[in-house]
């Protein structure tokens, strides 16, 4: 799905992460791991090329996606389509709930009221936030509690039907039920797409991803399967202070 | 022990009392002056306000009658400016809001939108006959006229409708941008919708000054005295603030109330539309959407 | 939902691509347009009066000499009369005004808070909203007979007229530039010199001002710039007489006045029609470099 060679992410002219390569697989969870200003989001923000978005961030190094090259896409906005998106902070757009999921099919150009009913009800229903909004699905989507509107997040990503899913820190600013109910909702996800997950919350990596990879100050140490990395068995002596919390 | 005030404390206390009431004064007394306007111009100009005075031509050389063709006019050249001001004016402001670098040009966009707001009225009265009456050869007309009064009050709509949109989170975009919307979309769906109504506060506000101003018009579309309402852009207009000019400088035999009576229409105008744009100012702040 | 794989074929430039870039155009159109429009100003007054700067006139003569007798047999272009009557309406009007102006800024910026906060400010809102028609007519109506018999003069329409009603007119924008100075001040300094236990007053006067200094600086040239810039309100209260004034009570005619009051007079092309684009192109210079240095006076305070 993702594969990343000799990636370098730059500020400026000041590297902040790389050389990195790895690989993402199909249907994977995929965790990313280490302490902050690590160049975890750095790393992110090349995927689906949101780099543009951030005055004086470029990177060089190869990106693929799907096969092709991000930097070779001629419609970005084709290209973010097919990623999903959830930020550390939630953000509930200033629409109604039912406008917030239909935002992204609507900018895909689907018009047929009866799609986009299914497509938000369902998003809806994955993302673990239906039966909550179900009779108020005209509520301002700002208005939210933190939980629901992280909920909501995710919804919006589910409604693109994405093939990939990127999440920064998503549970930071959410209460730990709902990050519990979210967690539960990725497990099954991974059926249907690959999921690539930045936390801080190493136990959470543990949970969930399948492979995970540690950054520690803008270099990726290693990358190997989520058990291994947590029962010692490093190539690198750092990922294992980290993972036993020696450093945070 | 206890804290007692030393003499030190009790001076300062008193030169802080003295110095607060001296500022307060000062205030007062620049507000006082629309009180005083204002109520002068209801005392000397009530008389005159009649269904019959507003709706009705003037007569007898201006000297009784009317103002109907004025008010008119002044409703017309309002419309006509805010029609060529506001687009222009809103696509700027997203510009500079949604698109533009952080670079030298984008300064000197905004240094020129300080500039063009400190051009003095009678500068821009003669850039309008220079180039839309002359140049254009639009000729006297309502369009150069409005066209003038659009360029003098670009830059407030630029202003306003800027704040209004920098007042949108920015992870609204970002949410947006993420999900494959162009920068248009988003700004079309989601950035421009919640900042309409700062928007309209700085369009109410236009309209309030294009309403008052006379130099602009003078020379470029609005005239004293003409027979016949204007058929279309291309005529001539009275107006208002022009009128209350003449009115008041020019004309000899006019009754005392009847300046007065078109300043208290001209002013009533003004501060009712600054009125309503605080008033709306107001109630937007209570209603939070995020 | 169909689980595709991903689609690299999806790659295709779509009408939302294409309408994003049409308005990012037109978006820009829009951007340079108060470019576009301030150089189009200067050069529209430029070329009505440019003929008379190079043929006619003596630039030395015309900024120095106070014979403006555009309609005599000998016609002379001789400013500098109008020059001293703006300067002096525009000085009269900010000695008069700068010393409430500020006083207000301070006491809406510093000592009120709240509702009489509010109300204050809308009264000064207020104050700006009066159109200045308006306020030539209060000059004629009520300061002419209202000098005239305090001070016990023959004409009430003069300097101090003028001035006093610019005065009204300069101070809202100075009082709201100002306040937003006194503003932008750290409330930590405030906080750190009360703890010190000094008076509001005194740390107004101590630490608020002084770290202001700038803004206020710079609310006063806007001030002049309004005043400079003022048109009906001078013409209709500062009386007729294009002479250098001696004393307050001299009439006198502004630079802004004298354009609005022969414009309509000339004849397209001629000398006097040129010669009072002249002074239009004097009025754009000098309000653009009073501008101007406001504006680089508020950029330094944002470094800070």
């Amino acid at each position: 799905m993702v594969e990343v060679k000799d990636l370098s992410v730059f500020y400026g002219s000041t590297k902040v992460l790389g050389p990195v390569s790895l690989d993402v697989r199909q249907n994977e969870i995929f965790g990313i791991i280490g302490p902050a200003n690590s160049g975890k989001t750095s790393f992110l923000r090349c995927l689906n090329r949101m780099d543009t978005f951030v005055e004086g961030l470029s990177f060089e190094g190869s990106v693929k996606f799907a096969g092709k090259e991000v930097k070779d896409w001629r419609n970005l906005y084709a290209l973010r389509r097919q990623i999903g998106v959830v930020f550390p902070l939630p953000v509930g757009l200033p629409l109604t709930v039912y406008e917030n999921v239909a935002f992204a099919p609507r900018t895909a150009g689907i018009r047929d009221k009866g799609v986009l009913d299914d497509i938000v009800e369902r998003s809806l229903r994955r993302a673990a936030l239906w039966d909550e909004v179900k009779d108020r699905l005209n509520a301002l989507g700002s208005l939210l509690s933190g939980g629901q509107q992280q909920r909501l997040t995710i919804a919006r990503a589910l409604s693109q039907d994405p093939k990939l899913l990127l999440l920064d820190e998503f549970s930071i600013a959410v209460d730990p039920v709902t990050t519990m109910r979210i967690e539960d909702v990725l497990k099954e996800l991974r059926e249907e797409m690959t999921i690539i997950l930045v936390t801080n919350l190493v136990q959470q990596a543990r949970r969930l991803a399948d492979r995970t990879a540690f950054f520690l100050m803008g270099e990726c140490v290693e990358v190997a399967d989520t058990e291994d990395l947590f029962t010692g068995e490093v190539a690198d002596t750092r990922t294992r202070e980290y993972v036993e919390g020696r450093f945070g | 022990m206890q804290f007692q005030a030393t003499a030190l404390n009790r001076r300062a206390a008193r030169t802080e009392m003295i110095m607060k009431a001296l500022f307060l004064g000062m205030t007062l007394l620049l507000i006082l002056p629309v009180v005083v306007i204002l109520a002068l111009l209801v005392k000397e100009g009530a008389p005159m306000i009649s269904y019959e005075f507003l709706f009705s031509e003037p007569k007898n050389g201006m000297t009784a009658g009317g103002i109907f063709p004025a008010l008119l006019g002044t409703v017309a050249l309002v419309v006509v400016a805010l029609l060529a001001s506001v687009p222009v004016g809103v696509a700027a402001a997203i510009y500079l809001s949604e698109y533009a670098p952080d670079n030298g040009f984008t300064r000197l966009i905004n240094l020129a939108i300080i500039n063009l707001a400190g051009v003095p009225s009678i500068v821009h009265a003669l850039f309008g006959v220079g180039a839309f009456v002359l140049f254009f050869k639009f000729g006297t007309s309502i369009l150069a006229a409005s066209l003038t009064l659009a360029v003098m009050t670009l830059p407030v709509v630029i202003v306003a409708t800027r704040e209004s949109l920098q007042a949108v989170p920015h992870a609204f975009r970002e949410a947006c941008w993420s999900m494959g919307a162009t920068r248009w979309q988003t700004i079309w769906r989601v950035v421009l919708p919640n900042a309409i109504s700062g928007i309209l506060t700085g369009v109410i506000l236009e309209v309030s000054r294009t309403a008052g101003e006379t130099a602009p018009i003078m020379f470029t579309g609005a005239a004293f005295f003409l027979p016949f309402l204007p058929q279309s852009v291309f005529d001539q207009t009275m107006a208002m603030s022009l009128h209350l000019y003449v009115i008041s400088t020019q004309v000899p035999g006019v009754p005392d109330a009847l300046p007065y009576g078109v300043a208290l229409v001209l002013i009533g105008m003004v501060l009712a539309m600054n009125s309503v744009s605080i008033c709306f100012r107001v109630w937007l702040r209570g209603r939070r959407k995020w | 939902m169909a689980q595709t794989p991903a689609d690299a074929n999806a790659d295709r430039r779509t009408a939302d691509w294409y309408v994003d870039k049409v308005a990012e155009v037109l978006m820009f159109l829009g951007g340079i347009s108060a470019i576009v429009l301030i150089v189009g100003i200067f050069v529209f007054i430029t070329k009505e009066g440019v003929a008379f700067i190079f043929t006619t006139m003596d630039v030395w003569e015309f900024l120095t000499s106070p014979a403006w007798r555009p309609t005599s047999d000998n016609a002379t272009y001789g400013s500098f009369a109008l020059i001293v009557g703006t300067a002096s309406v525009t000085g009269t009007a900010v000695l008069a005004a700068v010393p409430f102006s500020l006083g207000a800024a301070i006491y809406i910026a510093e000592f009120s808070t709240g509702r009489t906060r509010e109300i204050l400010k809308i009264g000064v809102e207020l104050l700006a909203a009066i159109p200045s028609v308006v306020w030539g007519f209060i000059g004629l109506s009520i300061m002419n007979p209202l000098i005239i018999h305090l001070f016990d003069v023959p004409v009430g329409l003069n300097v101090l007229n003028a001035g006093i009603i610019l005065g009204l007119m300069a101070a809202p924008i100075m009082t709201t530039i100002a306040e937003d100075a006194l503003e932008a001040v750290p409330d930590k300094y405030r906080e750190a010199a009360e703890a010190l236990g000094a008076t509001r007053w005194q740390v107004t006067w101590r630490v608020v001002l002084p770290a202001s200094k700038n803004g206020l600086l710079a609310a006063i040239l806007l001030g002049v710039g309004r005043g400079f810039g003022e048109t009906m309100a001078v013409l209709m209260a500062s009386g007729h007489s294009v002479n250098v004034p001696d004393s307050l009570f001299d009439s006198v005619r502004a630079l802004t006045a004298t354009i609005a009051a022969e414009l309509g007079e000339t004849a397209v092309g001629s000398d006097h029609y040129q010669a009072l684009f002249t002074l239009g192109i004097l009025l754009f210079v000098v309000t653009f470099l009073i501008n101007l240095t406001a504006d680089l006076v508020v950029r330094g305070i944002r470094k800070e």
